[in-house]
């Protein structure tokens, strides 16, 4: 059952891979997030019919994970959940759009079915690789390598909030929450009305809990600024990693690597 | 040294609702004094704390810190003065690393970066939590939080340390090792609780808080001695002076 607290153990599994020390993990996480940003609007930037050309793209989740040392089955259980999402967004494309595209021997393909599965590789491709950025990197890193690159501060200071505050806020949530489920009888007390008073004094919680990291942080001489530690430094191994996955995610995207290395192989044969 | 003396005067607080928290509290505190702050819920501890580093005004009255009177102008100098640890650690842990924490104040206060560097081993290493500076807050015990607000405030070397309630939520262990903690300190001590065996242990002071006011201040241990105060104000002995628990329970039942 999918519980608050379940999800709530999901993510601190994935805030923990990001503890690694793998070659991967010490890179600049500005490099990483350059290096996603242009595999995800390589992998979008295709054709809707575009299949073949879209599979050489596992090349770098695949690789990652394996330097990054990420455990497979989870990341793959991870996507899955994304993936409902992508089939109702590419479900009537069969039905609209029946024209053949290809044949395969005496199989007439339609291009609905083509453009759907293409909508589900393209969305595996992209949450995976948003999945493992953050595996090998941490959310506090992405949101200080995202304001070094320019992102306001008062966003990346928000974002930092949120994540650290997610923890208590569903640890709060899910207490309450346990609360009403022991004192609710059957279907009892477990209506709409009790529901809406429950986040209502969540929010209330929140707010005050707000006023007093206000006055903590006024405590410790916050006048607006926030001073973050200049850990990472964007040197050679950034440079390579960057252009080397830069290079090769437009190369694939220009070129159908999938076809290429076919013809390569059955000229080889030949 | 003179000049690190807390002092409150005719101190009124009323909140925007009309209640009124403090009704006239006066009190002085000395240098290297180590002070309890107890009272019955709502007397209006937390309020008082308030006042000390300038996050509340005073309706009327006047507090002052070291040789600064409390105003908007020399708030900033006032909170590096007197470091705060709040109640909930969760309040005050709010950067991605414990590191992270103990460097906040520092950085604020515009330290270069070498000192912040050698001001956040040096906190760490006084309540020995070096090894954690790596991790996130939440990922931390209820007593190591402790321990790294305690950290974060005192990499800030404040002459003055409030604590508000610092040993609830904590195992027996912890709470002594806390308490071992604070009575290393050499700082000015303010400590606001109902862990009337701490005061024993840490606070030669006490001052009674009832109904927004001072209703005794003396040696700890006079306080501790009169039971009608104590009942008045819905206090009673600490536990360690109450006697043999398995005695008097046997004494009952003769």
């Amino acid at each position: 059952m999918g519980t608050i607290e379940g999800t709530f153990l999901d993510f601190k599994d994935l805030d923990r891979l990001a503890t690694g020390d793998t070659a991967i993990h010490g890179l600049d996480p500005r490099a990483k997030v350059l290096v996603t940003v242009v595999f995800i609007v390589s992998v979008v930037s295709f054709g809707r019919y575009e299949l073949t050309a879209l599979l050489p793209f596992f090349i770098f989740p695949a690789v990652i994970m394996a330097l990054g040392n990420l455990p497979v089955f989870y990341i793959v259980k991870k996507v899955a959940v994304v993936i409902p999402f992508a089939l109702v967004v590419g479900m009537l494309n069969p039905i609209f759009d029946r024209q053949v595209y290809v044949h395969v021997g005496t199989l007439d393909i339609p291009g609905g079915w083509i453009s759907f599965v293409s909508i589900v590789v393209r969305a595996v491709l992209t949450a995976g690789a948003a999945l493992i950025l953050v595996g090998v990197t941490g959310f506090p890193a992405i949101c200080m390598a995202l304001e070094k690159m320019g992102m306001p501060q008062a966003f990346a200071i928000q974002l930092l909030f949120l994540y650290r505050y997610i923890f208590v806020l569903t640890e709060e949530g899910s207490r309450v929450s346990r609360a009403r489920e022991l004192r609710s009888f059957g279907n009892r007390g477990k209506g709409m009305q009790s529901y809406g008073s429950l986040l209502g004094h969540l929010l209330l919680r929140t707010w005050q809990r707000a006023e007093r990291i206000h006055m903590a942080m006024l405590a410790r001489g916050f006048t607006g600024a926030f001073h973050a530690r200049h850990l990472y430094r964007f040197g050679r191994r950034e440079v390579v990693f960057l252009l080397g996955w830069s290079t090769l995610f437009i190369f694939m995207r220009l070129h159908n690597a999938s076809q290429l290395l076919g013809s390569l192989a059955t000229g080889i044969l030949r | 040294m003179s000049h690190h003396i807390v002092e409150v005067a005719g101190l009124q607080h009323v909140y925007s609702d009309g209640t009124a928290a403090l009704r006239g509290v006066s009190f002085r505190i000395l240098h290297g004094e180590s002070v309890a702050l107890v009272g019955a819920n709502g007397a209006g501890k937390s309020t008082l704390l308030l006042h000390l580093n300038g996050y509340l005004s005073p309706t009327s009255g006047f507090v002052r810190v070291g040789d600064f009177p409390l105003t908007r102008e020399t708030v900033t100098e006032v909170r590096r003065t007197v470091g705060m640890i709040f109640q909930d650690p969760d309040d005050q842990l709010f950067m991605p690393t414990v590191y992270d924490d103990v460097a906040f104040g520092p950085l604020n206060l515009g330290f270069p970066p070498d000192e912040v560097e050698q001001r956040v081993m040096k906190a760490l290493a006084t309540v020995g939590i070096e090894h954690l500076q790596d991790k996130p807050p939440y990922r931390l015990s209820g007593g190591e939080k402790r321990r790294a607000a305690i950290a974060s405030v005192i990499s800030m070397s404040p002459a003055i340390l409030v604590m508000d309630e610092p040993t609830t939520g904590l195992d027996p262990l912890a709470r002594r090792q806390l308490i071992t903690l604070m009575r290393e300190f050499r700082h000015t001590k303010i400590i606001a609780t109902h862990d009337l065996d701490m005061v024993f242990d840490v606070c030669e002071r006490t001052i009674v808080m009832h109904d927004g006011a001072v209703m005794a201040d003396g040696p700890t241990r006079e306080i501790f001695n009169d039971d009608r105060l104590l009942s008045e104000c819905r206090l009673e002995r600490p536990l360690s002076m109450q006697g043999c628990a398995v005695c008097r329970k046997r004494r009952q039942e003769i």
